[in-house]
């Protein structure tokens, strides 16, 4: 998913914790662009587990669920339209397993992802460049896949739509990006026709509380390497906590907040580079305790006429 | 230029937001209906035969005041006064009550019974702790309403409703007091209108009745259901459908049929239906003995069984020698080749389920956290009686007939499931990975099958036209226990028959009950 922290979380969110991809060299949330007519192609492969979660803001584990995994492998595009207007787009397919208990795991393609970024503003202030992006995203579901099955569904199979402001400051080699986020949550639909949350609801409708998330990263970079520094934070504008020894519900209020560590490196063989990550959820509410990591490469294809030089 | 397309793209983003954006609120399926208008009152019912009620005129209930007595008019005034100012809270108050008040307590319940429907998390040693009525706001809260608690409350809810409404028929045509509203043509019906009589209000009886059966069911919920019933009753009040003093006698004949139930249910072995560690030791040596694997808990750490003592209560319908008269023959043994084959076949069900199978187990699983299969039936029961504009005493009389198939099929799977002790699929082969949880008891016979073939046996008697639908529900409803990899197909094979048997009891009561 190229979709961020906050569409990843959502999916996520739920105790399934399936991460954003990140891999990505320009992703939706950094605060790198591709140059005009290049497309940058990134499979990631990623893999997340938790062996607690909290159960409203009660930590636990589950010996009927052991420990929890999640694998994801995606594809995803990021296309310049021009130098400060860049479409992506992208889909995993996502395995999960429960090492314990006799729940069966869940697989398939989960949403579709695009967003829009622009580049609207980059004054030099001071020694350094602020840029500043606006971006809209949304997510689409691609498989009528099994969102009321958690934490084992692959996703929440909501339709999202967000928006986000994101602000870098670069001086030198060392910059710092912040974000915020609003993502924009449809009703989704269940299986059955009754559910509980803290009331009876007799329909197979769902309310999806909407999401709001912030993300700070900041290190180095350079042409070569990109070493950051990773903090995110999502919270769910409402939903109810999952009560003692109950089942988790895809409209559950959901917290999170993870610290992380990525790194980008563009190798010395054209056109290729290499993309790590691994974070960890120090605190949260009604999701998994997740331990994530994942790899990437990415592959530029340039079809501008005259060459342009890469970010 | 750059600028140009970058909105152009924004534009088409809100675009599609806006259009995805059309799926914002979510309401219930009954949250807007109309009042209720029987298209018959069911005048007679009075006479209709009742469960425990030896007589409908067994509580006395006292005459009422006279249309023309001043103390009615104080009843009239009070109505007035409400009517002068209506707000649109206490007008949604009226249109959710007036819908019906069998219906609405329904509702209730089973909101309550998915509310408690948790099983207890586990002492730091491992043990589970059960929970107890004599220890209200503990935790674990009681009860844990697993399905057969909750069949049992139904039932008890149910019936006294149905002998209470017997009786308040039985006393309306006696006195045939008319409605506020046709007795003072200044009152307005803000709940619809209905030619029945008035006195005892028939909405207070069945507040009576719930808030009464609370004490037993529900203890943690006495001041929530107080609050309820003083709802409904100030409802029915301003809605001018009926006068203070029909309202109080209503919960007051309410309150004392209800009293009949609770001491019957005091008595029918659900108090001792969790066992001891001695009884459930037990079970794994009867099976033992002839030479079964017994079943073991696949919960970790390992819980003691659902309500193994269960098939001991005391039925509505079927009494012990049915209970044991409806017990089938075995399961195949469990080392036997046909069990052998049959673990494959689950093994093989639940290898590489389809979307549609993943459907129906979600459809009907109705595990931890829901108002459990009985809680289902009742909701597929409500909105088909929705649609045949019953009275309140015919919308009673079903639900207790339904109600109490679901209880003895409940006591009668039970029954089974113990006397059998036999393991589920996961437990012959661990490598069977499962689409819902496991249930946390025996695997012979599927409770699912016996509940949706009582319900769909005595609901297809009372709705003819919808019979082949129940009984195709009911198969599906078995079905899913397979794809979810639960249960063997035996399971509920002979589920389905026997739970049609014992639907069949509640069929045949309804046939004399003097209301059909």
């Amino acid at each position: 998913m190229i979709n961020t922290k906050t569409i990843a979380l959502l999916a996520v969110a739920a105790l399934c914790l399936l991460r954003p991809m990140k891999g990505f060299a320009q992703t939706d949330d950094d605060a790198l662009m591709m140059a005009k007519k290049n497309l940058c192609i990134n499979p990631t492969y990623s893999y997340s587990s938790w062996d607690h979660y909290w159960e409203g803001t009660f930590k636990r584990n589950n010996l009927n669920l052991g420990t929890v995994s999640t694998q994801s492998v995606s594809l995803m595009g990021n296309y310049g339209i021009t130098g400060k207007l860049n479409f992506l787009v992208g889909a995993p397919y996502v395995w999960t397993h429960a090492s314990a208990g006799t729940l069966a795991g869940m697989h398939g393609v989960q949403d579709l992802s695009a967003w829009v970024k622009w580049l609207a503003l980059s004054p030099k202030v001071g020694n350094g460049v602020v840029s500043v992006f606006l971006l809209g995203g949304t997510s689409l579901p691609l498989t009528n896949y099994l969102a009321d099955y958690l934490p084992l569904s692959i996703g929440l199979h909501s339709k999202t739509f967000s928006g986000r402001l994101m602000v870098d400051y670069q001086l030198g080699k060392f910059f710092a990006t912040a974000s915020g986020t609003y993502t924009y949550r449809d009703d989704i639909t269940v299986d059955r026709t009754a559910y509980y949350t803290t009331t009876l609801h007799q329909t197979n409708k769902v309310y999806m509380p909407n999401v709001e998330s912030v993300n700070f990263r900041t290190g180095y970079r350079s042409n070569r390497w990109i070493i950051e520094a990773l903090f995110s934070d999502m919270i769910t504008l409402g939903g109810f906590d999952i009560r003692k020894n109950d089942m988790p519900f895809p409209s559950n209020k959901m917290e999170s907040t993870m610290v992380g560590v990525h790194v980008k490196y563009v190798t010395p063989i054209k056109h290729l580079e290499v993309s790590a990550e691994g974070s960890y959820t120090v605190a949260g509410r009604n999701v998994g305790q997740s331990k994530s990591v994942d790899a990437g490469i990415l592959y530029i294809l340039d079809f501008s006429k005259s060459k342009t030089k890469q970010p | 230029m750059m600028v140009k397309s970058a909105f152009r793209l924004l534009w088409l983003l809100v675009l599609i937001a806006v259009m995805s954006a059309c799926n914002k609120s979510v309401s219930d399926r009954t949250a807007n209906l109309p009042p209720l208008a029987p298209s018959n009152q069911d005048l007679n019912a009075g006479s209709w035969l009742p469960i425990l009620l030896s007589r409908p005129d067994t509580f006395a209930v006292a005459a009422p005041a006279a249309t023309s007595s001043p103390a009615y008019a104080a009843d009239l005034n009070e109505i007035k006064g409400y009517q002068h100012s209506i707000t649109s809270d206490q007008q949604s108050k009226i249109d959710y009550w007036a819908a019906g008040g069998v219906l609405r307590w329904n509702e209730l319940l089973r909101d309550l019974v998915a509310k408690y429907n948790l099983p207890p998390y586990q002492n730091s040693d491992g043990s589970y702790p059960i929970p107890s009525s004599t220890n209200p706001f503990a935790y674990p809260l009681f009860p844990f309403s697993n399905p057969p608690y909750a069949a049992r409350a139904y039932a008890y809810v149910s019936a006294a409703q149905y002998d209470a409404l017997v009786a308040c028929w039985f006393y309306k045509q006696k006195y045939k007091r008319g409605t506020p509203y046709s007795v003072d043509s200044t009152i307005k019906a803000l709940g619809g209108k209905t030619a029945l009589a008035s006195y005892p209000s028939e909405g207070a009886v069945l507040a009576g009745v719930a808030a009464e059966m609370m004490q037993l069911l529900f203890p943690d919920e006495i001041a929530f259901v107080q609050q309820k019933l003083q709802e409904q009753e100030q409802s029915l009040i301003m809605s001018g459908a009926a006068a203070r003093s029909d309202v109080t006698a209503g919960e007051a004949l309410g309150r004392q049929v209800a009293d009949l139930f609770i001491a019957r249910a005091r008595g029918d072995n659900a108090g001792k239906a969790v066992g001891t560690p001695t009884d459930w030791a037990n079970f794994s040596t009867a099976a033992e003995a002839k030479n079964q694997v017994p079943w073991i808990s696949l919960e970790t750490p390992a819980r003691p069984p659902m309500l193994p003592l269960f098939g001991k209560v005391k039925g509505f319908l079927c009494d012990s020698a049915a209970v044991v008269a409806l017990r089938p023959g075995p399961p195949p043994s469990t080392s036997s080749d046909s069990m052998k084959e049959a673990t494959l076949a689950a093994y093989n069900t639940i290898k590489n389920p389809t979307r549609e199978q993943t459907r129906i187990v979600q459809f009907w699983a109705d595990g931890i956290g829901t108002y459990t299969p009985p809680g289902h039936w009742n909701a597929i029961a409500a909105q088909d009686f929705i649609g045949q504009n019953y009275s309140e005493v015919r919308w009673a009389r079903n639900m207790a007939l339904l109600n109490m198939a679901e209880m003895d099929a409940g006591i009668v799977c039970w029954d089974i499931k113990y006397f059998y002790f036999n393991p589920r699929p996961t437990q012959m082969n661990p490598a069977i990975k499962t689409l819902t949880g496991v249930p946390n008891f025996p695997s012979y016979v599927s409770g699912h099958s016996m509940f949706s073939s009582a319900a769909a046996a005595i609901l297809g008697h009372l709705i003819p036209a919808r019979a082949g639908a129940y009984q195709s529900m009911a198969q599906q409803a078995a079905d899913s226990r397979v794809y979810a990899g639960i249960h063997y197909q035996i399971d509920c094979t002979v589920g389905m028959t026997v739970g049609q048997n014992v639907g069949n009891y509640a069929v045949k009561r309804a046939t004399l009950d003097g209301a059909e």
